[in-house]
């Protein structure tokens, strides 16, 4: 059986469809799990999927999934553990089509086996994991990595946007860690996974591909300044610093830019410190702060 | 003519960098959905690293790099010629808080030479701890690095607004801050580390009071200078445990001395010893979380360095084979974390994982563990490793090829 999904990270889109497969009987290799494509028009007006695909709660929490009190406890016979949920919601999230297959051998497997999780060293178990951590990690990343500027106010609270290139379809995941850091000024996060908004009543969500956008922010400048200077040239070492902040993700942050002239300079650099050493006298106020010392022994 | 605030963001950060710390985890949680700005999560974000590998979490400058001290290793000691800037209590707040909307950083750390004297500095620092708290309602992260010689009054109105207090002990021996920091006094440096464990004790004390007052919420650290004078790791690694135990640290830093523009010529020009200082920090962290003595770790180097081609517990290992092959279906977690190659993470998935199953090598493989590694030192449901600890050669078989180094 065909299963058709929009598959830009909406959990209970999944949920819903692998519940229905599970009361029916389905076993996993008979449902066939396919990705929608196109399913915005060209002017980046939302085409099929309504008013639904823009989640709003008027309290300015997430709603569901992410807000374990408002999951409602399935009703029907399908097992699932707390775990279950937590690693799955995660895992949907993931790019790689593959995901709603694997959750759903999951959910099927665990009917039988109740401690499958408990288990990582099942390939299953494992392949899971793999995915949720792929996914953490591009959520963390992208609370590092998002570059807010600030724009044109429309009321008193200051306003900021941004835009930012996930792996995956994160964005309502990471939406509620921006909401309670940036809770007194207006923002916008745009991506091609989603975008999300907030204007201190509602976090607002959405699954429409953003279109990308320049803006010029002047604290860049400081920032650029700050990051030049708080590098060590005498400890460079380039491989760590890219397995950290891999290259996919330079080309919205305004310090990459830099990153090359301080790798090339970095030698000269430290050469020069070695040549001049000291020099051979030391500053007026410090040959003050001396002779009043020696006044104070004396 | 004044510098611009650009130039003087320059010169001040650039006088910070040799501060290791970026920690801005450990913290109450808070956040600003019940107003001001900012939040504190579980783990802290690094938002940035700079081409060192450092991570960029904090917004890390000097108020001042002027200074009445002058210690030998410092870049901002006053008998050198760097350029010299200071910024104002407002631009300090105001930097803080303009990088913080754009999530460039979580937080402050704030450093400082000393002016005029150390409680006047101090004063001029919990002012801007004070005012981001309290004017601007914000709640990132704040680490202040306390001054030597400061009041005991002004610490603890800093620990009113710091996440984190620190202060550096330098060098690790008593007589090695005395030859490099004349003006500073060890004893003074450990009363005062002492004096805010006290406070941080008394403040955790439960109250019969609705709220406790926040107080140093992610505790305090130290730096030390490695390579600067001749100590050996086994007196480094000796004096950090000691840290730990009577000041209960949260972290001791070690920090691989680098050349600096305008250096004094009482010190080496050396490339810094960066190998040294990743061991000292494995050997910290065996120590910490692995259950491993001090003594254990230095026990079989004869000069009390650590091996630089082995790190720690691969050496200990070696040193120790008598204890090896371990069967990682039967022995104890304890003795797990004594076996190179296994981790804090991987020890506790074989623990988790053979409750179902007897493990096999192919298992590990699944753990992510690096078989290749750990083979020498395990037994297996289907593996044992024949003779591989007797030989002669064992370690040549870990020990990195040869290369050629650049000299300086």
């Amino acid at each position: 059986m065909k299963v058709r999904l929009n598959a830009r990270g909406n959990y209970e889109e999944w949920r819903k469809a692998a519940r229905a497969a599970l009361t029916n009987g389905l076993e996993p290799k008979f449902v066939d799990w396919v990705v929608e494509t196109e399913t915005y028009d060209l002017f980046g007006e939302a085409a099929s999927i309504g008013d639904s695909a823009v989640c709003e709660s008027s309290d300015g929490s997430y709603p569901t999934p992410a807000n374990p009190k408002r999951r409602t406890v399935s009703n029907s016979a399908a097992f699932v553990t707390s775990a279950f949920i937590e690693l799955t919601e995660i895992a949907i999230c993931h790019s790689d089509a593959r995901r709603f297959d694997l959750c759903y051998r999951l959910l099927w497997r665990l009917q039988s086996q109740k401690h499958l999780l408990d288990d990582p060293a099942d390939p299953d178990v494992r392949a899971l994991h793999g995915f949720v951590k792929s996914v953490r990690r591009d959520m963390h990343k992208m609370k590092a990595f998002v570059r807010f500027k600030e724009t044109q106010a429309v009321s008193e609270r200051r306003a900021f946007v941004a835009w930012f290139e996930p792996e995956h379809f994160i964005v309502a995941q990471t939406a509620p860690f921006f909401q309670r850091r940036f809770g007194d000024m207006d923002w916008i996060i745009a991506t091609p996974k989603g975008s999300a908004a907030w204007k201190g009543a509602r976090l607002y969500l959405s699954e429409v591909p953003a279109k990308p956008f320049e803006l010029k922010d002047e604290a860049d400048d400081l920032w650029r300044t700050y990051y030049a200077n708080i590098f060590n040239p005498a400890r460079l070492k380039v491989s760590a610093m890219q397995s950290e902040m891999p290259k996919k993700y330079w080309k919205n942050l305004p310090e990459a830019a830099l990153i090359p002239e301080l790798i090339r300079d970095a030698d000269r650099r430290v050469r020069q410190m070695h040549e001049r050493a000291s020099s051979a006298e030391a500053p007026a106020f410090h040959r003050a702060l001396k002779s009043r010392m020696t006044d104070r022994s004396q | 003519m004044k510098k611009s605030l650009r130039e003087r963001l320059a010169i001040l950060s650039d006088a910070a960098k040799y501060d290791a710390s970026c920690a801005s985890s450990g913290t109450s949680k808070r956040d600003s959905r019940s107003g001001g700005l900012g939040s504190t999560e579980s783990s802290g974000i690094c938002h940035a690293y700079a081409p060192d590998g450092r991570c960029i979490s904090l917004l890390k400058i000097l108020m001042t790099n002027f200074c009445i001290y002058d210690c030998a290793y410092c870049i901002n000691r006053s008998s050198s010629n760097v350029e010299r800037a200071r910024f104002s209590a407002d631009e300090v707040v105001w930097l803080t808080l303009e990088f913080y909307r754009r999530n460039y950083i979580e937080g402050l750390f704030l450093s400082s030479g000393i002016i005029r004297s150390s409680d006047y500095t101090m004063e001029q620092m919990v002012k801007i701890a004070k005012d981001l708290r309290l004017k601007h309602d914000f709640r990132g992260y704040i680490h202040l690095k306390t001054i030597p010689e400061a009041s005991a009054a002004l610490i603890e109105e800093a620990g009113l607004y710091a996440d984190r207090l620190s202060i550096n002990i330098e060098l690790p021996t008593d007589a090695g801050v005395e030859a490099f920091a004349p003006q500073k006094h060890p004893q003074n440096i450990r009363r005062s580390m002492g004096e805010l464990r006290q406070k941080i004790d008394e403040f955790s004390e439960p109250t019969f009071r609705r709220r406790r007052k926040r107080f140093v919420p992610a505790g305090q650290s130290t730096q030390m200078i490695i390579g600067a004078d001749a100590t050996n790791d086994a007196t480094i690694l000796g004096s950090s445990a000691s840290l730990y135990g009577r000041f209960r640290l949260r972290r001791v830093y070690y920090s691989a001395f680098s050349p600096i523009p305008d250096a004094s010529n009482v010190l080496p020009l050396i490339k810094p010893p960066l190998i040294r200082e990743h061991r000292l920090y494995q050997a910290d962290w065996l120590y910490r979380f692995y259950g491993f003595d001090i003594a254990e770790i230095t026990a079989g180097r004869k000069d009390g360095m650590l091996d630089l081609e082995l790190d720690p517990k691969l050496a200990w290992a070696l040193e120790n084979r008598e204890r090896f092959p371990v069967d990682v279906n039967r022995v104890d977690k304890e003795v797990l974390l004594r076996v190179p190659g296994l981790g804090v993470k991987s020890v506790q998935s074989l623990l988790n994982a053979r409750r179902y199953r007897r493990l096999k090598i192919e298992d590990l493989i699944r753990l992510k563990i690096s078989v290749r590694k750990v083979k020498p030192f395990i037994v297996t449901d289907d593996w044992t490793p024949i003779k591989l600890i007797d030989r002669a050669n064992l370690r040549e078989l870990f020990a990195p090829a040869p290369e050629q180094l650049v000299l300086l």
